[in-house]
């Protein structure tokens, strides 16, 4: 029968389509305008009324049929046509991406940070002052009169008898309570300078000083802030000692030392009740308001926060040191 | 102060190890800071005496001896050592000793003749090495017994770190005192008698300057024989505390030094012209010094001196006139109270620091003067013979430091270290520490002894008590304090913030020393005149910066020196201004500052390889710059600056103030200053890009924006920047982006020309823009552009 093999021309003609284009002809060659079937379709006319209605109804389903195939033969023509797309565009994910290169902060920086982070929490705010200083700011106002002999411990840089390089951030303490009234709370931290060097001393360090004076400041809670920042510094909990000793500042004064992991003790900062004298200088009613001042030495805590060996590292600013603390 | 730990032991003997003594020495307030033994490790070397010695027949240079070790018979052994003979007391390493450094001594032969042993020198047993030879023990020395056990070898040398208010522990004196303190135990001081005169030689002592020398002692000593050595067992005192032997007066008076604390001096009796005068030196007055030094002495400082000149500057240094030396006979002893102030600075300003300055000028014990000198002249006597005259004392009562009695109210004690200490515990304290006390139920009168004259005020005796109640008894708790919110400007931009924006770009931070390079620096900033540091580290670091630059090219160039390709550093810091009408002269301005070097990136397989440029880092700058929500009132115009490159610089305005430099460093430089890359840097004053506006909300436009391409043909001349700034000073209220977008010189564009292409965003915050606003609007550009620089439109 003719539509039967016609049919069965169009589905092997539609398997064999291997590309959409393929398959729109074998669509104009069956179902266009003078497509087989349509041919077939237009001849019904030629049909006995009576045959008409069935033969119509064949041919439509016969239509049906090759259109449906079609509809497959395309869906499953563009999926291929996708994958091979696809395939074409894979990549080698491995590859290392494209850079946004990111640098870091210097690990002196870092601990400072730390340091800010954590008394910033207790409400102690950061100041911070000049770096070449006179010698009532550095000396005087903190009880270490002219020709005292902790000056000669300080292994000064003069410029003029009267001014130098800050040997310490104290200088930023005496500024601030010229300026303020208790109750206060500051760090400070910053560059000082000593004329020395070695493996253990470069003639630039930093230093974070701390002070707080209110009406019931004392030694007890000296120890308690301090114990409480090494433990939280060093994330975790230390065996510290507080050992007497002297710095014109303070009374009573004491070094701190914390256990290393060789069992040896290490100085890890300075501390003390201020000095009635320093009140005095800079006009604190110093019988009713107490205080505490404690002193650190940044490179050392980074140094034991870290492992860092050689002081000096901190400032040859090579990258293949700094980058290990990116 | 380094002292022999038997020698205390001496003084003080508590049942605790070296360790236990040293640990509570350090949390006593006197650090410690070695424990080294006396002498190495050895053993098997005994005293011997040389009972044969003759020339060796085979060896110029050797000796055959026969030592008496304590053995039944003799030993042969075969020295070298040019003091050897016989009669004399020696160390004797038997056959089986082991000496410093694993050396076996074994029965031997030398050059024929049989050694069976060895006579040590001092190097040998690891001592000293000073001494040539080998060693001479006294005559009195046991044959036989053991080396270490005659010489006390199994002893410590202890150094502490003495802080400079604790003068009064400069001795074994004064650290006995602290060790019984610390033990509950009474110490044992040597009994220290009168040496009753021989003779009556006297000086008489004036005390012109009595306020600076308000006591001092003095004793004529007769007839000595300084060529008699020093007994061992000072000599070895004094070497165990690190001071060398010289002669019988610098010994003994040493000796002094360390067992009292007490400096002493000695003259030359007859080498002085008349009587003693303590005085300040007189205008321009000269004095020769033990070490041949002439120093011209200021007029503040204190000398000894005799009818005709100054003879020592006192406290400090000797004079070579009046020194005592071995030929000496007569002797003039010195044992004077120096107030601090009159020594305080002078060694330093002399350069002179000395073991007796070191003492007067952190203070010595006014009542200790009599005994010292007792002491001294038995010791004296003892080992060089010769008579003592009496003491005559000079003393202005006056000036001789006053005592006071402290007050230590309980309320304070309490209120300073935060604990409540037993009364009873604080009275027994100070009670141990030596002190006078008596307590009234609300407060403690305290006496305190002469040698303790760093206590005067009532926190000296807090700390007194807290140090021996002991710091880590006083409990540990937290601060209590009001809760007081901390002010957070919200218009303050932290520097931290900054520096973490330019890490987000790549850059590291680098912190450089503030003393630079001056050679450096002067190529840079030639104009400027920093700040020297006068006794600098050393010369390349002796100049303070007037900019970060140099440090950050230090930086480069070392990186680059160790094959870095890409660099870039930013720093935060202060820079040096010198300046007149500043505090101290100098106008410290916080600056950040950054540069890069080499390559724009690491190698990549896609990105290429490209080095960096101007742009580059003017991106990284607008990033800082956009931190301050204001980057529009930044803005960039060509300048000139001599460390840059004439054509790739600019200032960095903020309205009419130049805060800021950016460009290329300037090539001419880049060998001197070590690069072999392009480099750019920049440098904004920290306090213009730290304020951040407040932001001002608006509202935002509901209705659609429209773009316009733009390209004119300009000058090539003209700054892109003043076109857009002409643009965008017209007022046009709907412009909302201005870009541009493409820069093009070439074909099309006429010669000395150049065509820039913007895109205009415009938007109107109340109706949609219909095509005929948009045309009027672009219109307005574009007659502005026309008539402001000439251009023309490109098609």
């Amino acid at each position: 029968m003719q539509l039967e093999q016609i049919v069965e021309q169009a589905e092997s003609a539609i398997a064999a389509a291997d590309s959409p284009t393929a398959l729109d002809e074998v669509r104009v060659e069956y179902m266009g305008k003078k497509g087989q079937l349509t041919e077939l379709l237009k001849g019904l006319g030629q049909l006995e009324p009576s045959e008409r209605r069935e033969a119509g109804q064949k041919i439509n389903e016969a239509k049906q049929q090759v259109q449906t195939s079609i509809n497959a033969r395309k869906e499953l023509l563009k999926a291929a046509e996708l994958a091979q797309k696809l395939e074409a565009e894979r990549i080698d994910v491995t590859l290392p991406g494209r850079h946004s290169a990111v640098g870091g902060v210097h690990p002196v920086t870092q601990t400072i940070r730390r340091i800010e982070q954590f008394f910033g929490d207790l409400g102690f705010s950061v100041k911070e002052g000049p770096e070449v200083e006179d010698g009532f700011h550095n000396f005087d106002a903190l009880n270490i009169p002219a020709n005292h002999p902790a000056r000669a411990d300080h292994d000064t840089f003069y410029f003029t008898p009267s001014t130098m390089l800050r040997t310490q951030t104290s200088g930023v303490q005496i500024r601030t309570m010229e300026n303020e009234q208790p109750p206060l709370r500051i760090i400070s931290p910053g560059r000082v300078y000593r004329n020395d060097y070695d493996q253990t001393h470069t003639p630039m360090f930093h230093q974070v000083e701390g002070l707080m004076v209110d009406t019931d400041v004392s030694f007890t809670q000296l120890k308690g802030i301090l114990e409480d920042f090494l433990n939280h510094f060093f994330e975790e909990s230390l065996t510290v000692r507080f050992r007497p000793s002297y710095f014109p500042f303070t009374e009573p004064s004491a070094e701190v030392d914390v256990m290393g992991k060789d069992g040896k003790w290490l100085e890890v900062l300075g501390c003390g009740m201020v000095h009635p004298n320093v009140l005095k200088a800079v006009g604190i009613d110093s019988e009713k308001y107490t205080g505490f001042a404690f002193g650190m030495g940044v490179e050392r805590l980074t140094m034991l926060r870290y492992g860092v060996n050689d002081l000096r590292a901190f400032f040859e600013n090579d990258l293949r040191f700094l980058k290990q603390f990116n | 102060m380094k002292f022999s730990e038997q020698w205390l032991r001496e003084w003080v003997n508590p049942d605790i190890s070296s360790h236990e003594l040293s640990e509570q020495l350090s949390m006593a307030g006197l650090e410690v800071d070695s424990v080294e033994p006396v002498a190495d490790e050895f053993h098997t070397v005994v005293v011997g005496e040389v009972i044969e010695c003759g020339p060796h027949p085979d060896a110029d240079k050797l000796q055959v001896t026969k030592v008496n070790i304590g053995d039944t018979e003799p030993v042969d052994i075969v020295c070298g050592a040019p003091n050897c003979r016989q009669g004399i007391k020696v160390a004797v390493a038997k056959v089986g000793a082991v000496l410093p450094g694993d050396f076996k001594i074994k029965k031997a032969k030398l050059r024929g003749h049989p050694s069976h042993g060895m006579l040590c020198s001092f190097k040998e047993l690891g001592l000293i090495d000073e001494h040539e030879g080998i060693i001479e023990l006294p005559a009195d020395a046991p044959v036989g017994e053991d080396y270490r056990k005659y010489l006390q070898l199994d002893d410590n040398s202890i150094d502490i770190d003495l802080t400079p208010n604790r003068g009064d522990c400069l001795s074994i004196r004064g650290i006995a005192r602290e060790v019984g303190v610390l033990n509950r135990m009474d110490v044992t001081a040597p009994v220290i008698g009168e040496v009753a005169a021989g003779i009556e030689d006297t000086l008489n002592i004036t005390l012109s300057a009595a306020e600076q020398c308000p006591r001092y002692l003095g004793r004529v000593i007769k007839n000595v024989d300084l060529t008699r050595p020093t007994p061992v067992w000072m000599t070895e005192k004094l070497r165990r505390s690190g001071i060398r032997s010289i002669d019988p007066v610098v010994d003994v008076t040493n000796y002094v030094l360390l067992e009292l604390g007490h400096p002493m001096h000695a003259f030359d009796l007859d080498s002085l012209e008349g009587n003693i005068n303590v005085r300040v030196a007189e205008p321009k007055e000269k004095l020769t010094l033990l070490d041949e030094q002439i120093v011209e002495l200021d007029e503040d400082t204190l000398v000894i001196a005799d009818e005709k000149k100054a003879l020592a500057m006192a406290g400090v240094y000797g004079g070579k006139s009046s020194g005592v030396t071995e030929k000496s006979q007569n002797i003039f002893l010195e044992s004077a109270f120096f107030a601090p102030d009159a020594i305080l600075g002078k060694a330093r300003r002399y350069g002179l620091h000395t073991d007796a300055s070191h003492r007067y000028e952190r203070g010595v014990d006014p009542q200790l003067q009599r005994i010292a000198m007792e002491r001294a002249t038995e010791l004296l006597l003892a080992i060089c013979g010769g008579e003592a005259g009496p003491v005559t004392e000079a003393v202005a009562e006056e000036f001789l430091p006053k005592r006071d009695g402290i007050i230590l109210r309980a309320s304070r004690l309490g209120k300073v270290l935060g604990v409540s200490i037993a009364e009873g515990s604080v009275t027994e304290i100070l009670e141990r520490l030596g002190f006078d006390v008596s307590f009234d139920g609300k407060q403690w009168q305290v006496g305190v002894p002469s040698y303790r004259f760093d206590l005067s005020i009532e926190e000296d005796l807090i700390e007194e008590v807290a140090r021996i109640y002991g710091y880590n008894s006083i409990q540990a708790a937290p601060p209590a304090a009001q809760l007081v919110m901390t002010g957070r400007k919200e218009s303050q931009l932290s520097a931290h913030k900054l520096v973490d924006a330019m890490v987000c770009r790549g850059y590291q931070e680098a912190i450089t020393y503030s003393f630079v390079d001056p050679k450096h620096q002067a190529l840079m900033f030639d104009e400027t005149a920093a700040l020297t540091l006068p006794h600098p580290i050393s010369v390349d670091m002796s100049s303070m910066r007037v900019s970060l630059w140099p440090g950050l090219v230090g930086a480069v160039a070392h990186n680059q020196k160790r094959q870095q390709a890409v660099l870039a550093f930013v720093e935060t810091g202060l820079r040096f201004i010198p300046d007149d009408s500043a505090e101290n002269g100098v106008r410290q301005e916080a600056v950040i500052s950054g540069i890069r070097s080499g390559k724009a990136h690491s190698e990549h397989w896609s990105e290429g390889d490209r080095g960096i440029d101007f742009y580059d880092v003017k991106g990284d700058v607008e990033a800082l710059l956009a931190q301050t929500g204001n980057a529009s009132a930044f803005r960039f115009v060509a300048s000139q600056n001599p460390a840059l490159h004439p054509g790739q610089s600019a200032g960095i305005y903020c309205g009419s103030e130049k805060v800021g430099d950016i460009g290329a460093l300037h090539p001419k430089f880049d060998k001197a200053l070590g690069l072999n890359q392009r480099t750019f840097v920049f440098e904004l004053s920290l306090s213009a890009v730290t304020q951040r506006p407040l932001p001002l909300a608006k509202p935002v436009s509901r209705y659609p924006s429209i773009r316009r391409d733009l390209a004119v043909v300009v000058d090539k001349q003209l700054a892109a920047g003043e076109l857009i700034a002409a643009m965008e000073n017209i007022g046009v209220k709907q412009l909302v982006d201005l870009n541009l977008f493409d820069v093009y010189v070439g074909d099309g564009v006429p010669e000395g020309k150049q065509s820039l292409a913007l895109s205009v965003t415009l938007q109107d915050s109340d109706k949609t823009l219909e095509e005929t606003d948009v045309t009027e609007l672009m219109t307005k550009f574009i007659e502005t552009l026309k008539s402001e620089f000439n251009a023309t439109l490109r098609d």
